[in-house]
């Protein structure tokens, strides 16, 4: 029987990228060069915060900002957030960040010369439901420049964090978009080995999402890590 | 069976999401021996970090409506991040053992594609020598690197190294 406290499954081969990426310039000072100890899951590991919203607002609509509507092109992101077990997680907190449309954040470090948009802020926060769906509306984010290799640009995508119901469970990605060209010289992307893993992080267009003369749809489902079946059968 | 969605970095731009309270778990007025986290974080060459999110979570005290048992904090121009929250006790382990007070870290920052797992024991505590992750640990300089140590401001600090010389203890689980 799988209960709350159950430890996490182990990590599935080249599902995961590689902190050493040496095509990723920033990881060569900062991957760790020695092998992570493997410790047992205790209740600090198979535990984790909870976060509602009543105390922690939720932001579902990064398009409008005191009112007004941002620039760009307005679309609804919807899925679902299941375990490795495909069961649904519910309730369950997603934070949301992404660039405006001309592809520049509302942060002091951005210096991408490209315009700033005063009704484009960029922070989100939803929840997923008691079925595990979670939806909101933005503005598709524009692809920007960075400094990894000559002439390198980002992907369109829109960066995520969530926090599952363990402090294993927890992860931050990025989502991307269809048929993005970049995809294929991003090493961020490019850094999950296993190809089917990776594409999981590209959404898909929706047309059943999509609300007419309103915004187009895309689909995002995020797979958080499973909890074993036999807690007492771990190391 | 599902594999979990991979894992990307939270980039330099992840403070859009950044609240600073939450550096500080007292907050919502949870009492008790209040104790002060401090630390900096390097790099393989000695830099400052100075844009990654640490995160800490705590079994004890139990998370509650006033005590969430876990924080976020920014480092900032000084590679320094600085929480207040509750000391934990001792916590249960696995079978018949108690594990010495600690509190998980989770590091997240450009140039991590995957969050980087550790642990903050207290300097002093009993427990430490019987401590069932600490005593997976051989090398006591090794063992040094999840140790926190008293300041003279009665802080506890302990500083996290990403690569080379004196590199932290970092833990899959
Ligand atoms: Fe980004």
């Amino acid at each position: 029987m799988t209960t709350e406290a159950a430890p996490f499954r182990q990590i599935v081969a080249n599902s995961q990228p590689a902190n050493d990426t040496p095509s990723y310039g920033s990881t060569h000072l900062r991957h760790p060069a020695r092998v992570p100890l493997r410790i047992p899951q205790t209740i600090t590991e198979t535990t984790g915060p909870r976060f509602t919203p009543a105390q922690f607002g939720p932001m579902p609509d990064l398009s409008v900002t005191n009112g007004k509507q941002a620039q760009g092109e307005r679309i609804i992101v919807r899925g679902r957030v299941v375990d490795e077990n495909n069961r649904p997680v519910p309730h369950t907190m997603i934070e949301i960040w992404q660039a405006n449309a001309g592809g520049r954040y509302d942060h002091p470090g951005d210096q991408h010369d490209a315009p700033m948009d005063p009704n484009f802020h960029g922070g989100g926060r939803v929840f997923s439901d008691a079925d595990g769906w979670y939806q909101f509306t933005t503005i598709k984010p524009g692809a920007y420049p960075w400094r990894n290799h000559p002439n390198a640009w980002r992907p369109n995508h829109i960066h995520y964090s969530l926090f599952g119901t363990g402090f294993g469970q927890r992860i931050v990605t990025q989502m991307y978009f269809p048929g993005d060209p970049l995809l294929a010289l991003d090493p961020i992307f490019l850094a999950v080995p296993d190809p089917a893993a990776r594409d999981r992080l590209i959404a898909a267009f929706d047309i059943d999402i999509t609300a007419p003369e309103w915004a187009l749809g895309y689909r995002f489902d995020f797979v958080l890590r499973g909890r074993d079946a036999t807690p007492t059968e771990q190391a | 069976m599902l594999a979990a969605t991979a894992s990307q970095t939270i980039g330099p731009y992840w403070h859009l999401i950044e609240d600073d309270t939450w550096a500080d778990l007292t907050r919502f007025g949870a009492e008790g021996e209040t104790v002060v986290l401090t630390g900096t974080v390097y790099d393989g060459a000695g830099s400052l970090v100075t844009d990654a999110a640490i995160e800490i979570w705590q079994t004890s005290p139990a998370a509650s409506d006033i005590f969430p048992a876990f924080g976020r904090c920014r480092t900032d121009s000084n590679g320094a991040f600085r929480f207040t929250t509750l000391k934990p006790g001792p916590v249960a382990g696995l079978g018949n053992a108690q594990q010495a007070p600690h509190i998980a870290i989770s590091i997240f920052a450009r140039g991590l594609l995957n969050a980087l797992i550790t642990r903050l024991y207290f300097q002093d505590e009993p427990l430490n020598e019987t401590d069932p992750v600490l005593s997976m640990i051989e090398d006591e300089a090794r063992r040094r690197t999840l140790i926190a140590t008293r300041t003279a401001s009665g802080a506890w600090n302990l500083d996290i190294r990403l690569q080379g010389d004196n590199e932290t203890v970092f833990m899959e689980i």
